[in-house]
């Protein structure tokens, strides 16, 4: 309860917290929605904003508000499973690499330097080419996580070879521990904080990234999200015609979702490295 | 001769790796994917309405096993893939048929590198400048004021800024043209007229560019810039009486710069496939919307060629940067 207290001080703990509450509130709204977000035709077309639409209807004949709640929880989806997945990845070829070192070490470092110099915005475009028949929320999230790990996995060997040099490894080393049973019950929690703040910014990247896509028309078009959203509004001209409230839906969910997860990660990081918390929580 | 065999020669031999990893990553990643290239060009041009009787299939599928170079073993593939790659060649485009994808590319290449170049450096520039005196002045209030104006655009996906940047400056005040890359039916040439036409058309993405990019130099380089400002040379060269221009520019910012540098690396090397959101975007006739149309029509070979590109250019600007970081810290030249 103190590490709550403590990190509400930050206004920017508190704003981006009840905006994430509101917006998984909005997600799990979608399970009384009374369309069927793929379905076309179900509303009148092109209304403005009113009591019975509160966010008008789309040129496709859906309902704007339940599209955007829609949107909001696919896109959740996507990036909660591209997040956890690529931690995993990160987490294990971290540990191996920075335990392990030497020539594992090498191997593995030099795999996720080439991750990170490879363009690989690129190869994700070529394969979610490829696999565009197969293309769901779940095999785009997978896809995204395959090529999200290479930096976290560095900032957690780095951690690693910190705590490997500490005593109480050779503790547990000499008192018979092994391996599994020291990094898991050892070393976990040290680096549990970094793999959090670490999947923060990657569910930001993954949201980015499946906007992206669906510029380029490579994602299963008719689920909506954040990306294939703003997409048909821009195919319909929506700015020219002037229907605002179908582009701003998007783009304004978009960008309370960006901001308060950027500022969610900034504020638990800041309040995870000791030199910043003595500032804001003060000596007690 | 030390510096040579510490330094360079391993350097070169990374260089020389990666482009090897990355060549052969574009080579496996699409053989190694569920679908084939080749039936699903040909469904695509039948779902397009078009009727194939056998015998054109049978042919059409021995023309794009040769264009998409996938005669003979897995082997043979990936030597005859070198042994182009050598001599300059990347293949035919497949849907402007005859048209080599390098002539493809040197066309849109100028556009997208005047641009990128342009913006990242001016960004670059602006950034580091401002958020360098921002982390020196640190307590001011103007400082605290742009720190939280760079909290808010920071996250932005660029995709989001540059429509929001469109919507405002292209179609409500219409200050800008918001489509190309020059007004239709000029033609090209070092007139003033010309320059000018090229330099209005790429405002709005430039400014878009240089925003963005900015504000991150601003953030990396303001939180650099504290943590220098407190080592004690600084409290040194202030209890001394020294200037404070000049322990700002000579002693601060100048250490400061040196990893900004090798992000300057980086963000030069991205150029070339940085730039598909903001050409798509704004309609601008470079390298990005090259690769768009290439995706939608499925121009395989243009695809792989561009990423071809952008390996050996990302990995030899990161390569001329560290070749170049001696010049700029003292320190790695005298290891």
């Amino acid at each position: 309860m103190k590490v709550l207290r403590d990190l509400f001080r930050d206004y920017r703990f508190a704003i981006s917290f009840c905006v994430l509450c509101l917006l998984f509130l909005l997600a799990a709204l979608t399970v009384v929605s009374p369309y069927d977000p793929t379905r076309w035709g179900v509303v009148p077309r092109d209304l403005k904003p009113s009591w019975e639409h509160p966010l008008g209807t789309n040129s496709k004949g859906q309902d704007v508000f339940w599209q955007g709640a829609f949107a909001i929880r696919n896109s959740l989806i996507i990036s909660i499973i591209a997040g956890v997945v690529s931690r995993v990845i990160a987490v294990l070829v971290g540990m191996v690499a920075g335990y392990r070192g030497r020539l594992t070490d090498r191997v593995l470092m030099f795999i996720s330097d080439s991750f990170l110099v490879i363009p690989l915005f690129l190869i994700i475009v070529m394969l979610a080419m490829l696999i565009r028949r197969l293309m769901n929320l779940v095999t785009l999230g997978l896809l995204l996580a395959v090529f999200g790990w290479a930096w976290d996995a560095r900032l957690i060997r780095s951690q690693i070879l910190s705590l490997r040099e500490r005593e109480f490894t050779q503790t547990a080393v000499l008192s018979g521990s092994g391996t599994l049973r020291l990094v898991l019950k050892e070393y976990v929690p040290f680096a549990t904080p970094l793999v959090f703040s670490t999947l923060i910014n990657n569910m930001s990247w993954a949201i980015g990234m499946e906007m992206t896509l669906a510029v380029l028309g490579l994602v299963d078009m008719d689920t909506p999200t954040l990306g294939t959203m703003l997409q048909w509004a821009i195919s319909y001209q929506a700015m020219l015609l002037g229907y605002w409230w179908w582009v701003l839906t998007p783009v304004v969910l978009a960008i309370l979702l960006f901001v308060a997860l950027y500022w969610l990660s900034v504020s638990i990081s800041e309040y995870l490295d000791p030199r910043t918390r003595l500032q804001r929580v003060g000596a007690q | 001769m030390a510096f040579l065999r510490r330094y360079l020669i391993p350097r070169l031999i990374q260089y020389v790796l990666v482009i090897f990893f990355g060549v052969t990553a574009v080579f496996l990643v699409p053989r190694l994917a569920p679908t084939d290239p080749i039936a699903s060009t040909i469904a695509q041009i039948r779902s397009q309405g078009s009727y194939l009787d056998p015998a054109t299939v049978d042919q059409f599928i021995e023309d794009l096993t040769e264009l998409y170079g996938l005669k003979g073993s897995l082997w043979e593939q990936y030597i005859a893939l070198w042994r182009r790659l050598f001599r300059g060649d990347l293949g035919v485009s497949f849907f402007q048929f005859p048209t080599p994808v390098i002539v493809l590319i040197g066309r849109a290449l100028p556009w997208t590198v005047g641009l990128l170049l342009t913006t990242t450096v001016l960004g670059w520039l602006i950034g580091n400048i401002v958020g360098g005196l921002a982390g020196y002045f640190s307590r001011q209030k103007w400082s605290r004021a742009l720190d939280v104006v760079a909290m808010v655009i920071r996250p932005l996906p660029y995709y989001i800024f540059a429509l929001a940047l469109l919507l405002l400056l292209g179609y409500l005040v219409r200050w800008f043209p918001i489509a190309g890359g020059a007004s239709i039916g000029m033609r090209p040439s070092w007139t003033w007229t010309y320059v000018r036409d090229v330099l209005r058309h790429s405002f709005l993405p430039a400014l878009s560019l240089v925003i963005l990019g900015g504000t991150l130099w601003f953030q990396t380089m303001k939180l650099v810039v504290q943590n220098v400002n407190a080592e004690n040379f600084v409290q040194y060269a202030k209890l001394g009486g020294v200037k404070e221009g000049k322990i700002v520019f000579r002693y601060v910012i100048r250490n400061a710069l040196l990893p900004q540098i090798t992000g300057l690396g980086l963000a030069l090397g991205q150029i070339f496939s940085g730039a598909l959101i903001t050409e798509i975007v704004f309609s601008y006739p470079g390298l990005g919307m090259l690769l768009y149309n290439a995706v939608i029509t499925g121009d395989y070979n243009l695809i792989m060629g561009i990423t071809l590109l952008s390996i050996v250019a990302i990995t030899t600007a990161i390569l001329i940067i560290d070749l170049l970081y001696p010049l700029f810290d003292p320190r790695v030249r005298y290891r």
